[in-house]
């Protein structure tokens, strides 16, 4: 099966500064895809590139079999698209543009334009100037969402809505991945979002891919906290491998240790004899922060 | 109003370049028209031949206002008449951008949640624009001294640029409190300087004939300080008149402003459709530019019925003043003498529709900038259907407008040729489309830089300016493309420029819309 997204290596520089560097991006056919990565990590460069908008400067990138560059307008008929920052004509109202971006993509459905803006509870008869960040963000994800297209690429779209209208969002996609005929790429801070909705992720850190595959897999990555009141002294446990961050106070240790490293790591301990242990399972969130926080480094 | 002075210093440090730039190159202008009289006429005799004809002459009038002697300050004042427009201009597009620009952007808010009093952000705009206003009184009225003009002459001509800024200034203050877009405030602020210049136009062109609708020019700022008359009779009130016109203007817009929310005009938001019944690019366009082109067809419009209406008086001008009766008879009579009023009065509406179209092209960015042209190009439109449904309406748009012009001045004229009066009206146009095409190339080539765009109508309009008056070389001259456009009526109706023209307008035009296509977007 073809992949939606296929980019390999891509490149792009504003001048002389780099913004990608050699990026990777696969989403295969049917999948809801995350794409993370620190702010200015490169993900909205990215996503122009898939949209045409821009032009790489390296390696390849194919979007629903096509080249986005030179494809763009038959290639758009496919696809929706949710930008970061929406901005309406201060004129039109919400319906109008809902209705228009629609036509332009070449149809819309409107029995699902009714009902989403039944659930996202908009009014669209207010003009764009009058509406508010989360309230644009809502026109915008209606006109995607009621575009019969395969491919959803969607940029931080909740990042203006309040948490119920995040919950709705959330349902909605997960509809759209129980159907199974649409493909989305959802770049995305919110992490929750991502493991409720995502079946595969990729992070980015300036302009490069460090990670990508399933929650699982990356599960696999983290490490877990292991904190433990100890018979005697722990010969040997803060030089194994894969121990991290090991901090001794008497009898009391506490480290992080790597997946593959837990088997060694407990042999030991149970060595010396255990009287308490407490075990943190490794969480997503600890490795988006030691993934960002390398950008800093 | 707590807060003021940092505000003055924001705006200063901001407008670092660009404020200096006007307030010192405009106050500039005129000491250079000091010499280059000088040379062109050297003896009072040959001074006084040229004020007699030049202050019959509709079109001058039109253009510079009324001139009352012949003295050199006096010849070199009246020359810089058209400058109260630029310095308005000026005056009020400063206060906007420091106050409906920001407010529409949300800087103001960030700002306004400081300890900034609610009328401090109007405040520091307005005082600002004053103060570079009269920074301009002050470089032009020693620019003249330095020429060696009398004193009392030369300050009350600074005087009249001073104020018209300061009252301008307010104009801009009260339409930055009408609606929340920035746009829109700057469009009503230009019809109104527009109406400004149109009426002092209509009485200053009556007062050559019968006179009889002489007093519009004292419904106008601009007619007001046009009465000053420096190095002649030094008329100071109107120049006080315009400080109380200032004053008012500006009680005004910090009323208007206390009655108003944060982000919203006075005039309320209304529900609009539920649902479009549009939805092509070229529908889309169509609602971006219909507002532009309604705007400008009703102010063409006016323009033409003032153009026509005053043709009257110069007829009356030629069969009455026996005194210039020889000059007339040289000139080719009063049928020359009107045919080169209407071709002087077709150039100057060529130049002015050239603004619409650069402006309705350089929409095109604004579309860019704001992300809509994101949102658009991400759906089955392409990049030529996108650029060129709007420049359809930037194209056309400048032919529309130039009809109703040419028709209206027509219709006030009946004694006139329609047919040649509308022809010297529509010849403009392939100059027009050189322009809007120069800023097509900006906005495919340096789009971040498409502002210069606006470089080409200035450069045009100061060819038109001070071009003959300082007898610039002709390949100077040749720069503008309205050099090369037909006289009409009256001269050769010659196509050969009209089509080279053209020619020039769709090459950069293509041009353009080559390097578009390459390009990012946003870039």
């Amino acid at each position: 099966m073809i992949e939606a997204i296929d980019a390999t290596g891509l490149v792009k520089r504003f001048g002389q500064v780099p913004a990608l560097d050699g990026l990777d991006l696969h989403v295969a056919t049917g999948e809801v895809h995350g794409f993370l990565g620190p702010n200015g990590a490169g993900k909205t460069t990215t996503i122009r590139i898939l949209l045409g908008l821009m032009r790489h400067n390296g390696g390849t990138v194919s979007l629903l079999g096509g080249n986005p560059w030179t494809e763009a307008t038959t290639l758009h008929r496919r696809l929706a698209y949710v930008p970061g920052d929406v901005t309406l004509w201060p004129a039109l109202t919400g319906g109008e543009v809902i209705d228009l971006l629609g036509r332009l993509r070449g149809g819309l459905n409107a029995r699902r334009k009714a009902e989403l803006l039944e659930r996202f509870q908009l009014d669209p008869r207010k003009k764009g100037r009058t509406y508010s960040k989360g309230n644009r963000q809502k026109v915008a994800l209606i006109a995607a969402l009621s575009s019969d297209v395969e491919l959803l690429i969607l940029d931080e779209p909740t990042s203006g809505l309040d948490p119920l209208m995040e919950e709705v969002f959330r349902e909605v996609i997960a509809e759209e991945k129980r159907r199974g005929d649409r493909t989305v790429l959802l770049s995305s801070h919110i992490l929750a979002e991502v493991e409720a909705l995502c079946d595969r992720l990729t992070i980015i850190r300036e302009g490069r891919t460090v990670e990508t595959g399933t929650l699982a897999d990356l599960r696999h990555l983290t490490r877990t906290t292991i904190q433990a009141e100890l018979a005697g002294p722990p010969d040997g446990l803060a030089t194994l491998t894969g121990v991290h961050d090991f901090q001794l106070d008497q009898h009391r240790v506490r480290f992080d240790v790597d997946t593959d490293a837990l088997e060694p790591a407990l042999q030991k301990l149970v060595q010396v004899g255990v009287h308490s242990l407490v075990s943190q399972p490794p969480s997503l969130e600890e490795l988006f922060l030691r993934q960002y926080q390398q950008a800093d480094r | 109003m707590t807060g003021t002075g940092k505000l003055i210093r924001l705006i200063l440090r901001r407008d670092r370049v660009v404020l200096p730039l006007w307030a010192v190159l405009l106050g500039l202008i005129p000491a250079a028209y000091v010499a280059s009289f000088e040379e062109l006429f050297p003896t009072e005799a040959e001074r006084v031949t040229y004020a007699q004809v030049s202050e019959s002459n509709a079109g001058f009038v039109t253009l510079y206002g009324p001139l009352h002697g012949s003295s050199l300050g006096e010849l070199v004042a009246w020359r810089a008449g058209f400058l109260p427009v630029l310095v308005a201009l000026c005056a009020l597009l400063t206060v906007i951008r420091h106050t409906r620009a920001d407010e529409e952007a949300g800087r103001t808010e960030l700002i306004g949640a400081a300890a900034i009093g609610r009328h401090a952000p109007l405040a520091a705009a307005f005082i600002t624009t004053c103060a570079a206003s009269l920074l301009l009184g002050g470089v032009l009225t020693a620019a003249m001294l330095g020429q060696g003009m009398p004193a009392e002459g030369s300050m009350a001509f600074g005087a009249e640029m001073a104020s018209t800024g300061c009252a301008f200034a307010g104009v801009g203050a009260i339409t930055a409190q009408l609606t929340s877009s920035a746009r829109s405030a700057r469009s009503i602020a230009i019809v109104a300087l527009g109406v400004a210049f149109v009426l002092r136009v209509g009485g200053d062109v009556s007062a050559l004939g019968n006179g009889a609708l002489s007093w519009l020019s004292w419904l106008s700022p601009i007619g007001w300080v046009q009465h000053l008359f420096p190095y002649g009779v030094n008329n100071w009130w109107p120049a006080g008149l315009t400080l109380l016109f200032t004053v008012v203007a500006a009680i005004a817009a910090a009323v208007l402003l206390a009655r108003r929310d944060f982000g919203a005009g006075l005039l309320p938001a209304r529900l609009g459709p539920a649902s479009a019944s549009f939805g092509s690019p070229f529908a889309l366009a169509w609602r971006l530019h219909r507002g532009l082109l309604l705007g400008w067809t009703i102010g063409f419009t006016l323009l033409g019925l003032i153009f026509g209406g005053v043709g009257g008086s110069v007829v009356d001008l030629a069969s009455d003043n026996e005194g210039l009766g020889d000059i007339f008879a040289r000139l080719g009579g009063s049928t020359a003498l009107v045919d080169s009023y209407f071709a002087g009065t077709a150039g100057i509406v060529g130049l002015i529709a050239a603004c619409y179209a650069v402006q309705a092209t350089l929409r095109l960015r604004d579309e860019e900038q704001a992300g809509h042209a994101e949102a658009v190009l991400t759906t089955a439109v392409s990049r030529y259907t996108w650029a060129g449904t709007n420049l359809f309406f930037a194209l056309l748009g400048p032919a529309v407008v130039l009809t109703a012009e040419g028709l209206a001045t027509g219709l006030a004229y009946p004694q006139g040729d329609l047919g040649a009066i509308l022809a010297g009206t529509l010849v403009q146009l392939p100059a027009v489309w050189v322009l809007a095409a120069l800023a097509v190339l900006a906005f495919g080539l340096i789009p971040r830089l498409s502002g210069v765009a606006w470089a080409a109508p200035a450069l045009c309009l100061l060819i038109l300016l001070v071009g003959q008056t300082l007898q610039l070389d002709q390949w100077f001259l040749d720069l503008s493309p309205f050099t090369h456009v037909p006289h009409l009526p009256g001269g050769d109706a010659s196509a050969t420029p009209l089509i080279t023209l053209t020619v020039i307008a769709a090459a950069l035009t293509a041009t353009g819309l080559a390097a578009l296509h390459r390009r990012n977007i946003p870039d």
